[in-house]
Order: structure tokens, then C-alpha cells, then sequence
């Protein structure tokens, strides 16, 4: 284990590096270590942030020195490499795969249009292309429920809008760049919007509030507007 | 027992510690941006130490009150009155059934928080009552008060109410009643310095010799674009030795990250979960509520910390807070 592994995150937390890039090694390592904390917090733990490549670990320094622990800071570094002696090297796969409906195009999907010409696709074929493929959830972040997607294809990749718009639904799906993602709540953005999910990507009265979890898998499923507005009515 | 907001005041919000937990989802942190003087209005009105408070920023809010209630106003000095009389800071104040406070503006810092006895009555939102304007949840409906607003306020607590007998009594006919005690000032942050202590972070050694040296020794403008999200510093640009492609990660309240214009950004309360960009450094926890106090237009200057002084320093903040607390409890069990 090499000592540039670990990193402080201000005198509250530290920051653990499982990898160097964004690949599914790292990724399962990243969940191994944020699951088995979770589920097994040590003393002086407040929360658990996992990231594309690194886990952040907060606590909860007052906590430990008032345990007669002189630096707690060492004492967290130490916890924590005796944990990841123990983690498994493989994990086991259990991901979730969560079906997210859209549907694609028109006012809910504007820019389906712009996508489709930039790569020199029908509108048809970005929808079956952004719909045959399964994402993984990299990490959550940004909004609540925003989850930070990977594995788009390649064939419609295209650049974010130069002017961005001052406001997007919550539901919208859009590509920006070599990304794909849903907007969980309504915000300013400039990626480029090809469709729209009725299903909420966040409940503040959930538990968890957020649809997706990092880890999880997603599929999307073109849906016609009928169906869009018989689920918006089920999921209100 | 209620308030009735009639004038909202510039960004009054309410607030509590924050909200944990939940960042691994996308929920921002939030709560009151300068810790210690939340906790301390608290326990000066015989609260817990984490219940919501009002929090008010350069202009504060006019409030009529319903019902006798005790109040604390702590952090930054505002010019706030009483039915025309000034009133201080850091003390708790019985103020009459009928009696407007108008906070007016703030004199020195940036913000305060006035606690009620037994706390605003808002719900909790996954664990928390601090304000999340983007997300409209938490605080009161999600978003800044407005004028018109019904602040309802809970039944005060044992110690809340001896602390009140106190003060009650003599002295009916006056619209408020202020204790002739307050916290100690040597218990407080230095809310008058201008240095503030920052951890190097993990690419400060990727920054260039020059702007490393020059990021401790400038002296950075705070600008106008700075608020409960971040800071927005303005000075000699800071230069990485090569550009750094970073992955999105987890930052903290305090992460200082420079964007590449070379502009530092201190990340504060209201910040997002996660952020890639370089982080130079981390302000030790015990100075951000003096980072909370400074305005727009002033400055501010870094000077490095060891992590375990840091921690030390904020170990040593609590006892202080501790003794605080030790302090009121005799008092409120006085005869």
C-alpha cells in the first residue's frame, strides 16, 4: 500500500484513493471499501462519500480527542489501513440494475435533433443507441440524485451548448460531451437535451432519497408520451 | 409563541448545525456558517446547542413578537434595537409580547444568529432544518423569509424558562430585559483577525514555486460574488507548474480550490458535494467561522498550519465553547 494513497481532507476528513483512473477495477474497489464502512462505521465516522476514484471518509475530530485520542487524524489513518487489510481483492457483484423510462424527442427531448446531425444519425438511432446500452453509476453528486454516469457510446457523443439554458426541468436526460445523465431537480445546464424520465430521482421523504446509488446499473427505456404522463401520474 | 417577519432582511434564513449524512446522495451540508456563535445563541437561551436559529446576513430582519419570549442574538455586531432601543450581542434578552426588534445592519462582521427559547418549529428534513434554497426543502418552506411570515416557536425547555425567571419580574412595562451577563469575549474566535489558517492541500506542491510562496504572503480581496456557497477571492493569480486533469471527488467546507483563472475559491456551507478542481488547501476548521465574519470587499491572508495544531486548535476551541456552556448552567442555577 503505497503512503499516496491517503490524503487529508481538512482536519475532518481524509480522502483514500482506490485507483487512478475510471475504470470497473477501481470502481469495485471504491464500493468495497465505501460499503464495508458504511455498514460498519468505526468510532468517530460521520459520513462515507465515494467518488470516481476515491473514498472520503468524514469524522469527527472533538469525538476522538475527547476518547484520549491525542491525533486524531493518525488514529482515523490507522482504522482505516487495518479495514483495507482485510477488504476482500475482488468484490462480489451485486449490482443493481435500475430501468430508467424516457421519453425521447420532441419539447421533452429538443436537441435530440442536434445530436442525431453532429454524429450523422437519424433521431431513431441515438435513441436506440442511448437506450441498448447499461450505464454504471459512478458516484452521486452535483444535485441530489444526480448521478455521474459512464459507459456512453462513442456514436453520440457531442459537445454541450455554448450558451447554456437558464432552466431545465427536473426529469430532463441530456448529453453533454462524453457524458450522459438525468436532471434530478430543475436547473441551469448546458447539456444537450434529448429526452425527459416522469420517474423522481429524489424523495426527500426516502430512505435513501436518492433513486440511484453509486454502483447501481441503468438502462433507459423509450417510452411514448401516453405512457410518460400514466407513470408521471403513478410516481406524484 | 410566534414571530411575524415584517421585514425579511437581506438572506435570512433558518438554520441548524447541518445536515450529514446524506452527501453520498448529492445533499449539500448547509446549515449556519459560523458554528460557534450558532451554538452559543443557543445555549445563551437554555437550548440544545443544535436547535434552529435564525441566521441574518449584512442587513438583518424587523420582527414583531407574540408571547414574552427569550432571545440571543450572537456573531457578527449588527445595530439592533428594541422598540428604538439599542441591544447588545452574546447575551440572552427577554424581550415583551408586542416588542419589534429591527436588526438593522450589521457593524462589524457579516452575520448573526438570534436563537429563540425552544427553537423555530420547522420539520426536519433528512435529519436536519437547515435551508436548502436550490432544493426548496428544509428552514422555513425552503427559502428565504419573507415579509408576512409566521415563525412559529416551540415550547421553551426547563433550563430555557429558570434562565427566563431570571430575568423576568421587575421592570414589566419595558418592551425587553437584558441579562446583566454575557459570554466572555476570551472564549470567542479572533473575529478580528485577518489571517487565516489553511492546511496545504493535496496539489499544493503542483503549483508553482512562486505561487506557492505568493499564496501565503498576498493579501486576497474577498469578492462581491461570495455568499453561503463560497468566496470568490480576488488576487495575484495562482499557477499550477502544468495543467492538472482532476476527477471529481468529495471537497469540505473550507476546501480552498483554484479554478484556472488562478482565482482561489473557499468552499462554504452551501457548497456542492463534490468538486475537481485543484485544492491548494483546507482552512483549519477553528477559523471558519472567522472566514463566516469577513464581508465582500474586505481581505483576507493564509498562513500554513500542521494538521495536528489544527486539530489541537479546534480541540482547544471546544473547551472553550464547554466552559461557555459550564458558565450558563451555573448561572441558570442561581437563586
Amino acid at each position: 500500500m503505497d503512503s499516496d494513497q491517503f490524503a487529508p481532507l481538512g482536519d475532518s476528513g481524509i480522502i483514500v484513493k482506490m485507483g487512478d483512473g475510471i475504470d470497473q477495477k477501481t470502481h469495485e474497489k471504491v464500493q468495497a471499501l465505501a460499503r464495508l464502512l458504511q455498514k460498519h462505521p468505526f468510532e468517530g465516522i460521520i459520513e462515507i462519500v465515494p467518488g470516481f476514484t476515491t473514498v472520503a471518509v468524514f469524522y469527527d475530530p472533538i469525538r476522538l480527542f475527547h476518547l484520549g485520542i491525542e491525533f486524531p487524524y493518525n488514529w482515523v489513518l490507522a482504522k482505516l489501513k487495518e479495514i483495507m487489510a482485510t477488504l476482500p481483492e475482488t468484490s462480489v457483484k451485486d449490482a443493481r440494475v435500475v430501468e430508467i423510462p424516457v421519453c425521447y424527442g420532441k419539447e421533452f427531448g429538443p436537441d435530440l435533433e442536434v445530436v442525431a446531425v453532429h454524429n450523422g444519425l437519424t433521431p431513431d438511432e441515438v435513441i436506440r443507441i442511448h437506450s441498448e446500452t447499461e450505464y454504471l453509476v459512478h458516484m452521486i453528486g452535483f444535485a441530489p440524485g444526480f448521478p455521474y454516469l459512464g459507459g456512453m457510446d462513442e456514436r453520440i457523443i457531442t459537445p454541450r451548448r455554448s450558451t447554456p439554458r437558464l432552466k431545465i426541468p427536473a426529469g430532463s436526460v441530456g448529453i453533454g460531451g462524453e457524458q450522459t445523465g438525468i436532471y434530478p431537480i430543475e436547473s441551469p445546464g448546458g447539456w444537450q437535451l434529448i429526452g425527459r424520465t416522469p420517474q423522481r430521482l429524489f424523495r426527500y421523504e426516502g430512505e435513501p432519497p436518492s433513486l440511484l446509488q453509486a454502483g447501481d446499473l441503468v438502462r433507459f427505456r423509450p417510452i411514448s408520451l401516453v405512457e410518460y404522463h400514466k407513470l408521471e401520474g403513478a410516481d406524484s | 409563541m410566534s414571530v411575524e417577519v415584517l421585514q425579511p432582511g437581506l438572506c435570512t434564513t433558518i438554520q441548524d448545525i447541518g445536515r450529514y449524512g446524506y452527501q453520498q446522495y448529492g445533499v449539500i451540508v448547509s446549515g449556519a456558517m459560523d458554528p460557534v456563535a450558532f451554538r452559543l445563541a443557543n445555549l445563551l437561551v437554555g437550548n440544545p446547542e443544535n436547535e434552529a436559529a435564525l441566521e441574518m446576513t449584512l442587513i438583518g430582519p424587523k420582527l414583531k413578537f407574540n408571547g414574552d419570549q427569550l432571545i440571543a442574538i450572537c456573531g457578527g455586531e449588527f445595530s439592533a434595537a428594541i422598540d428604538g432601543k439599542r441591544i447588545p450581542s452574546w447575551r440572552p434578552i427577554l424581550v415583551r409580547d408586542g416588542s419589534v426588534l429591527e436588526c438593522g445592519h450589521v457593524e462589524k462582521g457579516c452575520r448573526a444568529y438570534m436563537a429563540f427559547a425552544g427553537g423555530m418549529d420547522v420539520p426536519y428534513v433528512l435529519g436536519s432544518r437547515s435551508t436548502y434554497i436550490r432544493a426548496g426543502v428544509g428552514g422555513y418552506k425552503g427559502r428565504l423569509l419573507k415579509k408576512g411570515d409566521q415563525l412559529q416557536v416551540k415550547q421553551p425547555k426547563a433550563n430555557s424558562l429558570r434562565l427566563r425567571g431570571l430575568l423576568s419580574g421587575k421592570h414589566l412595562n419595558e418592551p425587553c430585559k437584558v441579562a446583566d451577563w454575557r459570554i466572555s469575549e476570551h472564549l470567542l474566535p479572533s473575529y478580528e483577525s485577518s489571517t487565516i489558517r489553511v492546511i496545504p492541500g493535496p496539489q499544493f506542491d503542483q503549483f508553482t514555486f512562486a505561487s506557492r510562496k505568493s499564496f501565503f504572503e498576498q493579501e486576497f480581496f474577498i469578492t462581491q460574488a461570495s455568499d453561503r456557497m463560497g468566496y470568490r477571492l480576488s488576487g495575484k493569480a495562482l499557477e499550477l507548474e502544468q495543467p492538472l486533469e482532476l476527477l471529481s471527488e468529495a471537497v469540505t467546507a473550507g476546501t480552498i480550490q483554484v479554478p484556472s483563472d488562478g482565482q482561489p475559491i473557499i468552499l462554504m456551507v452551501d457548497r456542492q458535494t463534490t468538486g475537481g478542481y485543484p485544492k491548494i488547501g483546507f482552512i483549519a476548521s477553528v477559523d471558519i467561522p472567522i472566514v463566516a465574519q469577513r464581508k465582500p470587499g474586505e481581505k483576507i491572508c493564509f498562513k500554513e498550519i500542521h494538521l495536528q495544531e489544527a486539530q489541537q486548535a479546534l480541540f482547544k476551541r471546544e473547551r472553550m465553547i464547554n466552559i461557555a456552556a459550564h458558565g450558563i448552567d451555573l448561572i441558570e442555577s442561581r437563586k
